[in-house]
């Protein structure tokens, strides 16, 4: 078992419904494919629980969700936990007044958004996305949460590529990932 | 169909529901009163309602699919197929999904957009509803009915949260069903 995965006989059932598919976006990218575990009611609902089970005692007021696929991890998880879910979204999505922090890609870079309003220096925050690589988009995503006040207390996705260091990038908050990819 | 109209009048949960969806006037352009479910999402007990309310209607449908419409659809769809224990099918934009995908295109006010599927994600005769977080024209469901149809699968129901003025009184989109919790908020301002 890899270092930091969970020790949990449920994690076999969703490591094997992650599809891996080369090549994509580009030659090179072995692309994680997490549409798979969603197409297994038991598995998905594994993944679901696992992260339930470790927050839910964790005094967790919300959870904040990075677009897209963070959305479908993190919105049945605040729901569970009874913590706001806060959505973290591409430009020009947000209706409201917003905040935003700019993150590297491999060429150029994006941004992410907030809506100010959503959260404040009395929250304790939770960041879920289904995979960290580099750790850019969650060190974004945790910017957001610290001007705005609140506390981040941890970072949470489904999957994690370790030789990618972003673990690194997290500023020392914890990181509590299901399944390793090497 | 709203739900007031089929069972629900009177429910509670749909006024508090209502009263958690925020109006923002003129985004993404003027003279469009956008409704921003974000603060329905920050609201625990709203946003659980909204998700008992669809639970409830469906989890005695013999529903296997639950397919949600990127990106709002996946904040809905996702605990809906969790507690009906059904499958999650994302339906997304152009190039996000990594393999064989179906694609359908449908109208904006100005130009095309497209919908994307996996191949093999549904299978013939699995009965679906399709989510998103708002009705408008239509046009987006009817585009997420067609790439289902094409596989063999049976659309049982469309359901949004909101429905906006065109659909009301319309019980069925393209010939199936469509469920709507509420209407928008803030109209009477226009």
């Amino acid at each position: 078992m890899s270092q930091n995965e969970v020790n949990d006989p449920r994690i076999d059932g969703i490591k094997t419904k992650i599809r891996v598919v080369p090549d994509f976006p580009k030659k090179g990218i072995m692309f994680q494919d997490i549409t798979t575990l969603l197409l297994d009611p038991k598995a998905f609902k594994d993944t679901i629980d696992l992260f339930v089970e470790k927050y839910r005692d964790m005094n967790i007021s919300v959870v904040a969700g990075i677009e897209a696929r963070g959305f479908i991890f993190g919105s049945p998880i605040a729901l569970a936990i009874g913590a706001k879910f806060v959505p973290l979204r591409k430009p020009k999505k947000l209706p409201g007044q917003i905040i935003f922090e700019e993150y590297e890609l491999e060429y150029g870079s994006d941004r992410l958004e907030m809506h100010v309003e959503a959260v404040d220096s009395g929250d304790r925050a939770l960041v879920v996305d289904d995979l960290i690589a580099t750790g850019g988009t969650l060190c974004a995503a945790m910017d957001l949460l610290k001007r705005v006040g609140a506390e981040v207390v941890e970072c949470a996705c489904v999957i994690e590529l370790p030789e990618l260091k972003g673990r690194e990038r997290l500023e020392g908050k914890p990181l509590y990932v299901l399944v390793e990819y090497r | 169909m709203f739900a007031a109209e089929n069972g629900l009048k009177g429910d509670p949960r749909l006024e508090a529901i209502s009263a958690a969806i925020r109006v923002v006037p003129n985004f993404p352009k003027k003279g469009i009163m956008f409704q921003d479910i974000t603060t329905l999402l920050l609201d625990h007990k709203a946003f659980k309602h909204t998700i008992d309310i669809f639970v409830d209607r469906y989890k005695d449908m013999q529903i296997s699919v639950v397919a949600g419409v990127e990106a709002r659809g996946f904040l809905f769809g996702p605990s809906i197929a969790l507690a009906i224990g059904a499958k999650f099918i994302p339906l997304r934009k152009p190039g996000k999904l990594p393999g064989k995908v179906i694609s359908e295109s449908y109208e904006l006010e100005y130009g095309h957009d497209r919908l994307e599927m996996h191949v093999g994600a549904v299978e013939p005769r699995e009965r679906v509803i399709i989510i998103d977080d708002l009705v408008a024209t239509g046009g987006t469901l009817s585009a997420a009915m067609s790439l289902l149809e094409s596989q063999g699968a049976e659309v049982v129901e469309c359901a949004c949260v909101i429905g906006l003025p065109e659909v009301k009184g319309q019980h069925k989109l393209k010939g199936k069903p469509l469920y709507v919790l509420v209407e928008p908020s803030g109209l009477e301002f226009c």
